[in-house]
């Protein structure tokens, strides 16, 4: 086990490595129950999400016994009260013994998940032993990584041999670098327009190679760290630009995308669509620099123009190892 | 008329003294906005670009009667300036400041319901580029000029998009009545009228009833509830055209895309379901972010003919 790799649903398919085992001693049990904490987006709250039917997934319980799960949102002024936690125990069915024991368990949950900002909670699966104990098997915790500023004792427990070392690396520069599994590297000022920017490349024919928001002030100096992030995927071969400008100018985007360019140039086509403030200036910048940017008006364009300079580009390594 | 905001908003800033708040107090005082005060604790009697800095908002609004307010604080601190401008008596708030723990705005949601109705303050964003009605007042970073006067109205998740929708209705001579950035977090602020009637709902109602605003441009992303509860209300209370375009179709299940909002994390939060939830709703999406002025152009001039 040690050392390999372990492949679940959870991991995704390239799995995730082994270096830490915890190991307790084995139990006999009777039932399995599922307990989750959530942030409840719809009702703006914690939710108590329980089942009786636990061992398995949540997703796999919703589809198969929809109707075994018990809800239960947390108004945040006052807590998790106790009678909520005893409605909890009695539709799960806890003997009556263990109602007591069950109500601990959930506030003790509850108290976690407020105090540490975690975002997720889960006890998959919380048994009735042989001997009569409610014991937690396994326990899942996510955390907001907003609040970690408050909690440096869950910072500490970061374990970056767990992480994507490219995104890693990326975030400790500010940038928000997601890689994927395409050919077209991106690079884009916004989350949204980022989104927008893979989703584009797609529908012209593509495929996005990374998500990348460089942030609002698309400086030189970030221009420059973005194409060095998006060229270590070794799958890059063209990168799209796409930059709206709006407190910031086109024309000193365009200098910063021309002097990130020279510094370092690429082997691969690099496109750039600019928009916003002095739009004009910033594409007679890029048209004067001698650099071979292929430029685009839209991003539609700009999309279209990226498929078709990887696909010419693709033919012509093809040919030249032909010959 | 406009929603929210309008020629009349008397503007306070939040977390005045920062670089980038005093940036931006001055792209907003050019745009015409009236900013008339400041609160920065422990900085009350100084001056920012003219504009006098009070300790508190109780007496920044008792001396220059601000209803409206702008919050640049830094994330640990936001949420108690959001709360502090929900008890002094302002009217309207945009939190533009980007990282702000989730469970602060459980607990600044929670907060607001303590006052009645008609003295509740309305909140948009946090993480959001803020709200601006064109030609009147701006309140927020975005680059003014690229906003014409007119009768779109705009409600986006994302800053960025926002401006792209702008651009490419100037680029077509057409207008915005107000557009609202409601941010990218999982929490929104907005305002409700109970805590089920928020954020793009609450905002299409204002929209509704506003007579200036001809259609409504909505721009989601993946994650939350948001666009199929603004669905439901479009298909059952929506008398105006709404022009949609959700951004994400490519985006994978269970990561987070910049926005701490932006992750799938349910049945009907991908892009695609929203596509469908919206259409089947009678909404008109837009495929690709290039054509969303073309869209809007075209529902327009239905509308005109």
């Amino acid at each position: 086990m040690f050392g390999h790799k372990l492949v679940t649903h959870q991991t995704g398919p390239e799995g995730k490595g082994i270096y830490r085992v915890y190991v307790e001693s084995a139990v006999d049990f009777g039932r399995e129950i599922y307990l989750g904490l959530v942030l409840d987006r719809s009702s703006q709250r914690v939710m108590i999400v329980a089942s009786s039917e636990g061992g398995m997934e949540i997703e796999e319980i919703s589809a198969t016994r929809p109707q075994s799960i018990v809800r239960s949102t947390v108004e945040p002024a006052v807590g998790l009260q106790q009678f909520q936690a005893r409605e909890i125990a009695y539709a799960l069915g806890i003997p009556a013994a263990l109602t007591q024991a069950m109500v601990r368990t959930l506030q003790g949950c509850y108290r976690a998940f407020r105090d540490l900002d975690a975002t997720m909670v889960e006890i998959n699966p919380l048994v009735i032993t042989a001997d009569n104990r409610l014991l937690a098997l396994d326990a899942k915790m996510t955390f907001d990584g907003n609040a970690m500023f408050r909690h440096p004792q869950i910072a500490e427990l970061r374990d970056r041999s767990q992480e994507d070392a490219r995104e890693s690396r990326a975030a400790d520069e500010g940038l928000a670098y997601i890689g994927l599994t395409g050919n077209i590297g991106c690079i884009v000022n916004g989350a949204g327009l980022a989104m927008a920017t893979m989703d584009t490349i797609k529908l012209a024919g593509g495929e996005p190679a990374n998500f990348l928001d460089i942030g609002g002030g698309a400086t030189p100096e970030r221009v420059a760290r973005a194409f060095r992030l998006v060229m270590s995927d070794d799958n890059v071969q063209a990168i799209l630009v796409n930059i709206f400008a709006g407190i910031n100018r086109c024309d000193w985007v365009a200098e910063g995308v021309v002097q990130a360019l020279t510094a370092e140039p690429v082997d691969v086509p690099v496109i750039v669509r600019l928009s916003g403030t002095n739009v004009e200036e910033g594409q007679k910048i890029l048209a004067r620099s001698g650099l071979p940017i292929i430029r685009a008006n839209t991003l539609m364009e700009a999309a279209e123009r990226a498929v078709t300079a990887w696909r010419n580009d693709r033919r012509q390594a093809a040919g030249m190892r032909a010959v | 008329m406009s929603i929210l905001l309008d020629r009349s908003s008397r503007v306070v800033v939040q977390g005045i003294t920062g670089r980038m708040a005093q940036f931006h107090t001055k792209e907003m005082l050019d745009y015409g906005t009236q900013v008339v005060a400041g609160v920065v604790p422990g900085k009350g009697g100084e001056t920012v670009l003219g504009v006098p800095v009070f300790d508190t908002m109780k007496q920044a609004v008792a001396a220059t009667g601000a209803d409206t307010s702008l919050v640049f604080v830094p994330p640990p601190f936001a949420a108690d300036s959001i709360m502090e401008a929900a008890d002094g008596g302002i009217r309207y708030c945009v939190c533009i400041t980007d990282g702000i723990p989730a469970q602060d705005m459980i607990r600044v949601k929670r907060y607001m319901m303590r006052y009645p109705r008609e003295r509740r303050m309305a909140l948009t964003g946090p993480n959001c580029a803020g709200t601006i009605s064109p030609g009147k007042a701006m309140l927020g970073i975005m680059p003014g000029h690229i906003y014409l006067s007119g009768p779109v109205g705009v409600v986006t998740r994302s800053g960025t998009l926002g401006y792209e929708a702008a651009q490419q209705l100037k680029d077509r001579g057409i207008g915005v009545s107000t557009s609202v950035g409601i941010g990218g977090d999982p929490i929104n602020g907005s305002s409700f009228r109970d805590i089920l009637e928020r954020s793009f709902r609450d905002i299409l109602e204002r929209f509704e009833a506003d007579p200036e605003t001809q259609v409504v441009c909505m721009i989601g992303e993946i994650g939350g509830p948001q666009e199929a509860e603004a669905a439901a209300y479009i298909q059952n209370h929506m008398t105006k055209p709404v022009i949609a375009y959700i951004a994400g179709l490519t985006a994978p299940r269970g990561r987070q895309m910049g926005h701490a909002g932006a992750i799938i994390s349910a049945f009907g939060e991908s892009a695609s379901e929203k596509v469908e939830i919206l259409t089947a709703a009678g909404v008109t999406v837009a495929e690709h972010p290039s054509v969303i002025g073309e869209t809007i152009a075209q529902v327009l001039a239905r509308r005109a003919a």
